[in-house]
C-alpha cells in the first residue's frame, strides 16, 4: 500500500515519477562498482610497488630508493636517449605517414586496404623475429667491405650514442597506432573539400598540407606522437639484443642489484609518462576548444 | 566587364565504364549567369570541377577569354568556388576564412583584414569576423564561402549546388542574394544545380545536361514554354502528353482546335504538349473526366485527371479551389486557347501522363 501512496498524489504525471528516481541510481551503482574493480585492478600493483620502494626492513619509511634514482650511474643518460629516441621517432614516422595517409585519402582511396594493412603488419610480426633480422642485416657486411662507405653506413646506424637503428626500429613498431590514429582524424574532417577549397584559393600542396590539414589534424597527430612515446619508452626487447643502453635497458641492468632502487625508477618513469600524456592531451584539448 | 567568357569545346571525362561527359560544347557569355541543370550522374559537376582543375578531362579543352586552360594547375587558375558541402577552413574564423587567399598571395594583415571585412559586409555578415564555422549556421557558412572565393575578385564564380544543404526559406533568401551579387560584380558564374526551380529563378541562360551531352541551352522562359526535347521538357517543368490529330497547321486535342507552335511533324497523329497550368478544369458532371489524385500545394493545387478514353492529364488550379475538386469529382477539361507544342508520336496508343519529377 505503502508504495501505491506517491502513484496517487503525483497524479500530474502518473508512473513516471517513481520511476524518475529509481531508474538512474541503479546505473549509478553499477558505475561505482565498475570504477572501484578498475580502479583496484590498476592501483595495487602501484602501491605494492611504491610501498615496496618507500619501506625500511626495521620497518621505518624512507624516500631514500627516489633520492638514489637521480645518482645511480647511467640514469640521465639513459632517460635522455630513450627520449631522444622518442623524439626522432616521432618526426619520422609522423613525415612518412602523414603524407602518405593524405595522398591515398585523396588520390587513391582504392589502395586504403592495402595501406592500412601494411600498417598493421608489425603487430603481427613478433619483437624477437624483427630483432632476429634486423642484427641479421648488420651483421651482412663482410669485412673487406670495411672501407666502403655503405659499411659506414651501418656502423654509423650503430652508433651506441645515438643509435639511428632503433629509431628506424621503433618507426615500423609506431606506425600501427600513428595510422589508425591519423587516419580516425583525416576521417573526422571532409580533406577532399578543404584540400579542394585551398587549392582554389591558389594554395600550393605543400601550403595545403601545412596550413589546412595539419592544424586540423592536431588533436590526431598528438595522439600519434603520445602513443610512439609511450611505446619508445617502454620498448626493451629491440634495444636490450641490440645491446643499447635505452632507458628500460637500464631499469632492467640495475634491478639485478639494486631491487628497491630499480621498481623506484619503474614508478618514477610511470610518472613521467603520465605528466607527458597530460600535456599532449591538455594540447589536444587546448586546439579544440580553441577551433 | 569584370566577367571572363568560358568555353567548353568537345569535353569528354569518363570514369570506369561510365561516361560522365560526351562531347560537351558551351559557350558561358562574359558577366552571365549560366545554370547547369540536370538529374544526377549527369556530368554537370564534372564539367564545373574540370573547370575549377580539380578533374582533367580525357578530351577537349577549356578557354578562359581565348586562353587554354585545360591543362593550368587548380591553384593558378582564376576561378572562385563555392562548395555544395561546408568547405570552411575549421580552424580559421570567418575573417581567416575570407582571407586566406589573400594570405597564400602573401599580401600583409592589416589590407587583408580590411578586405576580409568588406566582404562579409557585402555578403551581409559584418559582425561574424571572430567567429569560428561552427558557431555559423549553414546559411551563414555558405555566405563567408561566397566572401571566400570572391576574395581574390576572381573573373569566373563557380557554385556547386551551394543551397542544397539549407533549409527552404534560407535557399530563397540567399539565392536571391546571390544573383543580386553577382548582377552588381558582373562576375560570369556558373551555377550548378539539380533544383530546376533554382535554375529557372537565378540564371540568364540554363544549360541541361543529360548523360553528359548537352540537351538545350536557352534563357529560363524560352527553355519553360518551347523545350527543344522531350527530356527537357519533362525534366523541366511537368508536361501532359495529349493525343492529337494535326490538319495543317492546326492541331485537335481534347475536342479544341488549337494553333500548332513551331514546325509541326510530318505525320497526322501527334503528342500534344501542354503544361499542367494550361488545363482548364470546371466541375461538371457530364464533363467526362474524374479527379484521380489531387495534391494540394498551397499556392496551387495539383490534379491528376483520368478521361473517358483512358488518358491521364495532369492540371493545375489554385489553392484554394481545392475543395472544389477532391478525388472523385466529375470534371470537364479544357485547354488554354494559345499555340502549343506538338512532337512526334513517342509511343503508340494513349500515353500516360509525365509523372511529376518534383513530388517526393
Amino acid at each position: 500500500m505503502a508504495s501505491l501512496t506517491p502513484q496517487v498524489t503525483t497524479q500530474v504525471s502518473p508512473g513516471t515519477a517513481p520511476r524518475r528516481g529509481g531508474r538512474p541510481r541503479r546505473p549509478r551503482v553499477w558505475r561505482g562498482v565498475v570504477l572501484v574493480l578498475a580502479a583496484v585492478y590498476f592501483l595495487v600493483p602501484l602501491i605494492a610497488s611504491f610501498v615496496f620502494t618507500v619501506k625500511v626492513p626495521d620497518g621505518g619509511f624512507s624516500l631514500d630508493a627516489y633520492g638514489q634514482i637521480f645518482a645511480a650511474e647511467g640514469f640521465g643518460t639513459s632517460l635522455l636517449l630513450s627520449l631522444g629516441l622518442g623524439i626522432a621517432t616521432i618526426v619520422l614516422v609522423l613525415l612518412l605517414t602523414l603524407p602518405a595517409a593524405v595522398a591515398v585519402r585523396l588520390g587513391a582511396p582504392r589502395l586504403r586496404p592495402v595501406l592500412e594493412v601494411v600498417c598493421t603488419l608489425p603487430l603481427v610480426v613478433p619483437p624477437i623475429t624483427f630483432v632476429a633480422g634486423i642484427s641479421m642485416v648488420l651483421r651482412w657486411g663482410p669485412d673487406y667491405l670495411a672501407s666502403t662507405p655503405f659499411y659506414q653506413t651501418i656502423i654509423s646506424l650503430q652508433n651506441p650514442d645515438f643509435p639511428v637503428v632503433l629509431v628506424l626500429a621503433y618507426v615500423v613498431l609506431a606506425l600501427p597506432f600513428v595510422y589508425r590514429s591519423l587516419d580516425a582524424g583525416l576521417g573526422a574532417i571532409d580533406v577532399r573539400t578543404l584540400s579542394e577549397a585551398a587549392r582554389n584559393l591558389g594554395a600550393s600542396w605543400p601550403h595545403v598540407l601545412l596550413r589546412v590539414i595539419i592544424p586540423n589534424m592536431r588533436s590526431a597527430m598528438a595522439s600519434a606522437s603520445f602513443l610512439t612515446l609511450a611505446l619508445v619508452l617502454g620498448e626493451f626487447t629491440i634495444a636490450r639484443l641490440l645491446s643499447f643502453q635505452t632507458f628500460p635497458v637500464w631499469i632492467y641492468t640495475i634491478s639485478g642489484s639494486q631491487a628497491q632502487v630499480s621498481v623506484a625508477v619503474s614508478v618514477f618513469s610511470l610518472l613521467i609518462t603520465w605528466l607527458l600524456l597530460l600535456a599532449l592531451s591538455s594540447a589536444g584539448a587546448r586546439q579544440r576548444s580553441g577551433s | 566587364m569584370n566577367g571572363a567568357r568560358v568555353e567548353f569545346r568537345g569535353l569528354r571525362r569518363r570514369f570506369g565504364s561510365t561516361v560522365a561527359l560526351d562531347g560537351l560544347d558551351l559557350t558561358v557569355e562574359p558577366g552571365e549567369l549560366l545554370a547547369l541543370l540536370g538529374p544526377s550522374g549527369c556530368g554537370k559537376t564534372t564539367a564545373l570541377r574540370c573547370l575549377a582543375g580539380f578533374e582533367q578531362p580525357d578530351e577537349g579543352e577549356i578557354l578562359v577569354d581565348g586562353a587554354d586552360i585545360t591543362r593550368v594547375p587548380a591553384n593558378r587558375r582564376d576561378a572562385g568556388m563555392v562548395f555544395q558541402s561546408y568547405s570552411l577552413f575549421p580552424n580559421l574564423n570567418a575573417r581567416d576564412n575570407v582571407g586566406f587567399g589573400l594570405r597564400v598571395r602573401k599580401v600583409p594583415a592589416a589590407k587583408r583584414h580590411a578586405r576580409a571585412q568588406e566582404l562579409l559586409e557585402l555578403v551581409g555578415l559584418p559582425s561574424v569576423g571572430d567567429r569560428y564555422p561552427h558557431q555559423l549556421s549553414g546559411g551563414q557558412q555558405q555566405r563567408v564561402a561566397l566572401a571566400r572565393a570572391l576574395a581574390l575578385e576572381p573573373r569566373v564564380l563557380l557554385l556547386d549546388e551551394p543551397l542544397s544543404a539549407l533549409d527552404a526559406k534560407v535557399r530563397v533568401t540567399l539565392r536571391e542574394e546571390i544573383r543580386r551579387l553577382q548582377l552588381s560584380l558582373g562576375i560570369t558564374t556558373i551555377f550548378v544545380t539539380h533544383d530546376q526551380e533554382e535554375a529557372l529563378s537565378m540564371a540568364d541562360r540554363v544549360a541541361v545536361l543529360r548523360a553528359g551531352r548537352l540537351e538545350q541551352v536557352a534563357d529560363p522562359a524560352t527553355l519553360y514554354d518551347r523545350p527543344a526535347t522531350p527530356f527537357v521538357a519533362e525534366f523541366v517543368g511537368a508536361m501532359n502528353h495529349l493525343p492529337g490529330v494535326l490538319s495543317g497547321d492546326r492541331v485537335t486535342v481534347l475536342g479544341q482546335t488549337l494553333p500548332v507552335e513551331g514546325q509541326p511533324p510530318a505525320s497526322a497523329e501527334a503528342d500534344v504538349l501542354v503544361r499542367p497550368e494550361a488545363v482548364l478544369v470546371t466541375p461538371d458532371a457530364e464533363g467526362g473526366g474524374i479527379v484521380m489524385v489531387s495534391s494540394f500545394r498551397g499556392s496551387t493545387t495539383r490534379l491528376r485527371i483520368r478521361l473517358g478514353d483512358g488518358t491521364e492529364v495532369l492540371a493545375d488550379v489554385p489553392g484554394h479551389d481545392s475543395a472544389r475538386f477532391a478525388p472523385g469529382t466529375a470534371v470537364r477539361v479544357g485547354l488554354v486557347e494559345r499555340p502549343v507544342l506538338v512532337s512526334a508520336r513517342t509511343e503508340t496508343g494513349a500515353t500516360p501522363a509525365v509523372p511529376e519529377p518534383d513530388v517526393v
